[in-house]
């Protein structure tokens, strides 16, 4: 058992760390420190290019594809170096991390040929089309209808939650094709390109007063009939594995970017005289502990290789750190005091410490609500009984 | 990435945690409770039987050698039994600290009996405690199976000595102790002549290091049987005509104290592994995993207690058995609070 990464891993992390703290001081030195994912997308979608062009862009995928074929450790390094330089989030992140490794997964050739080229150049940024109004945590009953017609895909309905769409170039889509089907019967996976008269795309302003998440459209929009991911029905599975991709590699890199939040407001109760109170003190300590703990419990998760077994430290990862997140919002504001609750002199543009207050409220429920996680660490994790599901 | 367990640890784990699963029975530990709080026949076969007594003291001390992650999964194992043994004031505390802060020949002398399991030492500490010359004052109300010790290591923050539990000015009092399988004495030092350690500061720093990490296994174990004992129930137990486990109001309390205790392993083995690789990280680890760990097994304790509904209170049921061990935990070799008022100095950089 040991905590590190080895010399040559350290090695590694030197030469990212060099190359993304050289970048964030040169061209792109004005989208540094950005943490709101809305912020500045133009200069993002150049960065998302200079990432490509010197293959940081998707490094875990194989050389061919435009890749480094980096271990995993690699990638968690580079995850890790990325926030701690203060590079903004990535706005390719679902066709790097989800689009990108379901195609390497589950795609032909020539889908391979077509797309991964320009995500692998951060030309082509994709968005998900998971959930619906009527399709939330119960994912699986998703009602948007695709019919193919003329050998096209033609489809109606709904999505909601679609992250970043507004930007987005690529969309892919869960919808039902198998007329009269349920739950995960029926699916298919289909890519379809944003720019038509059939998908209308409509922010959602969220309780920060920003708008990342839109409602997505489908009015007889179309894509061409082999824009399907696996086979007509294979939806569900293909989403499932698509789903399996998110862990792991990208968590060390956002506990970082929790650690600047943190460092942020320890900085913060300093100069307002809060870390004089006990009380206080106390909580500073546990969310302190709470972090450093996420970080082991990452890698004892990354470190596990035998896959034959439950591993609790991923199973309760989500919910542990979404609910970290939220509390640290609270302490924010508790640490702030009513000059929180004031942003003097903007429309509603809300610094660093106020914001994760508000968004930290999405945490615990997209990606599967707190609910949910309890449900499945208690049936999965803890062998208890299903809970009895109602007939719709 | 090698956060795991090696092969070697592995087996370590699954030897103390078979040899505890057997032996330490309720019945056992129940009789062990109502005598001085030790199972006099689990001590000989662990220290003299299965090998495992030695370790986490160097080999130069003639302990087994390997470190704190080996002992903290013995911890881990004897704890999940809450079973009745001295384990942490004689193996732990008061041997580090002989191990590290003895001369040779004082580690000569001592461990030997320590290891063995002949000798039951008890760890002393009070801030307190005063030495004009070789006598020492002062008092520690609280002592772990003081009242079985033959020695006790004596520490105040600077000091640190060996006193024969039958010498001049010693004064033993055992007390009633609400965890039966770990009973406190009161001893009081009155110009009580003590033998000093060769370097007092190693001694009080290698004992407290690895008494929290110990402490925070023994809880981890703990608090792992707990859940492990309250999900079996959960399956079991049928109202309304299902599985009271079925119910969500139920479930996902299970759900949160599994999402505690996974996080208590990572303290638990971090810190360990921290101090074996004397990572920077240690001094905050430590103060993390006992605070953290400590929490954990009281949750878990009271949870089970709380699910398992009316049995849960009765004396015949093992419940009361966590909760009051985990009660003490909390307690002993400083509260959470204090644990997290150290790591509150060290992130706010007030550290001396």
């Amino acid at each position: 058992m040991k905590l590190g990464f080895s010399a040559a891993d350290e090695a590694f992390r030197q030469e990212c760390a060099d190359w993304l703290n050289a970048e964030m001081a040169g061209e792109f030195r004005d989208i540094k420190g950005i943490t709101k994912l809305t912020a500045s997308p133009e200069r993002r979608k150049e960065w998302e290019q200079r990432l490509g062009e010197a293959k940081w862009g998707c490094i875990g995928w194989p050389v061919e594809w435009g890749g480094r074929n980096a271990t995993l450790a690699q990638q968690v390094i580079f995850a890790e170096e990325y926030a701690r330089a203060g590079v903004p989030g990535r706005v390719n992140h679902i066709g790097v991390e989800l689009a990108g490794p379901t195609l390497l997964a589950f795609g032909t050739e020539e889908q391979k040929q077509r797309f991964l080229p320009g995500i692998a150049a951060g030309k082509t940024i994709f968005c998900q089309g998971f959930s619906e109004p009527g399709a939330g945590s119960d994912l699986a009953s998703v009602r948007t209808k695709g019919r193919l017609e003329n050998g096209e895909w033609v489809v109606n309905g709904q999505k909601i939650w679609t992250s970043l769409a507004h930007i987005s170039d690529w969309i892919f889509v869960v919808t039902r094709t198998e007329e009269g089907s349920k739950g995960p019967k029926g699916l298919t996976f289909l890519m379809m390109e944003i720019d038509q008269p059939g998908i209308e795309i409509r922010g959602i302003k969220q309780i920060n007063g920003d708008a990342e998440f839109n409602e997505t459209f489908f009015t007889d929009a179309r894509c061409p009939a082999d824009s399907l991911i696996g086979a007509v029905g294979d939806g569900w599975k293909i989403a499932m594995g698509l789903l399996a991709f998110e862990r792991g590699v990208s968590t060390l890199g956002q506990q970082m970017a929790f650690r600047n939040e943190l460092d942020e407001l320890i900085a913060a109760a300093k100069a307002n005289g809060a870390a004089n109170n006990p009380l206080i003190r106390q909580r500073l300590a546990k969310a302190e502990i709470g972090l450093r703990l996420m970080r082991y419990g990452a890698l004892r998760m990354l470190s596990n290789t035998d896959h034959s077994k439950i591993d609790g430290a991923a199973l309760t990862y989500k919910i542990q750190w979404a609910t970290w997140r939220r509390n640290l919002g609270e302490l924010a504001m508790d640490v702030l005091g009513q000059a929180g609750e004031v942003a003097e002199g903007s429309e509603y543009e809300w610094d660093t410490l106020p914001n994760l207050f508000l968004y930290s409220r999405a945490d615990t429920i997209y990606g599967g609500t707190n609910q949910i996680q309890r449900n499945l660490i208690a049936e999965r994790g803890l062998g208890l009984p299903r809970e009895p599901r109602g007939d719709v | 990435m090698e956060f795991v367990f090696t092969e070697e640890q592995a087996m370590i784990g699954e030897t103390a945690r078979a040899f505890f699963a057997e032996n330490a029975t309720s019945e056992r530990t129940r009789k062990a409770m109502a005598a001085d709080g030790i199972d006099r026949d689990l001590w000989t076969a662990f220290c003299q039987e299965l090998g495992l007594s030695g370790i986490g003291i160097p080999e130069s001390a003639g302990g087994a050698g390997l470190g704190l992650v080996e002992l903290a999964i013995i911890a881990e194992a004897a704890g999940a039994q809450v079973a009745a043994l001295p384990m942490l004031g004689s193996l732990v505390l008061s041997a580090q600290a002989i191990a590290a802060g003895g001369s040779a020949e004082q580690q000569a002398a001592r461990l030997p009996g320590l290891l063995s399991g002949e000798v039951v030492a008890g760890y002393v500490h009070d801030a307190g405690i005063t030495a004009d010359g070789a006598g020492l004052s002062g008092s520690a109300g609280f002592v772990a199976h003081g009242g079985s010790a033959q020695l006790f290591v004596v520490t105040s923050n600077t000091g640190a000595w060996l006193v024969p539990a039958d010498g001049p000015g010693v004064t033993v009092t055992p007390l009633t102790s609400m965890d039966q399988t770990r009973p406190y004495a009161r001893v009081t030092l009155a110009d009580a002549p003590g033998e000093p350690l060769a370097d007092p500061a190693a001694a009080i720093a290698a004992a407290h290091r690895a008494g929290f990490v110990a402490v925070a296994a023994e809880a981890l174990g703990g608090a792992q049987a707990a859940l492990d004992r309250t999900v079996a129930y959960a399956r079991e137990r049928v109202q309304f005509g299902r599985p009271i486990g079925s119910f969500q109001a139920y479930k996902h309390r299970l759900a949160d104290l599994m999402i505690e205790i996974e996080q208590a392993r990572s303290a638990v083995y971090w810190a360990a592994c921290a101090v074996d690789e004397g990572s920077d990280e240690a001094a905050l680890a430590v103060h993390a995993a006992k605070s953290f760990a400590a929490d954990t097994f009281f949750l878990c304790a009271g949870n089970m207690i709380q699910l398992h509904g009316g049995i849960g209170f009765t004396w015949e049921h093992d419940a009361h058995l966590s909760f009051k061990r985990a009660r003490a935990i909390q307690s002993m070799l400083g509260n959470g609070e204090w644990h997290r008022e150290q790591v509150a100095t060290m992130i706010l950089g007030e550290a001396a």
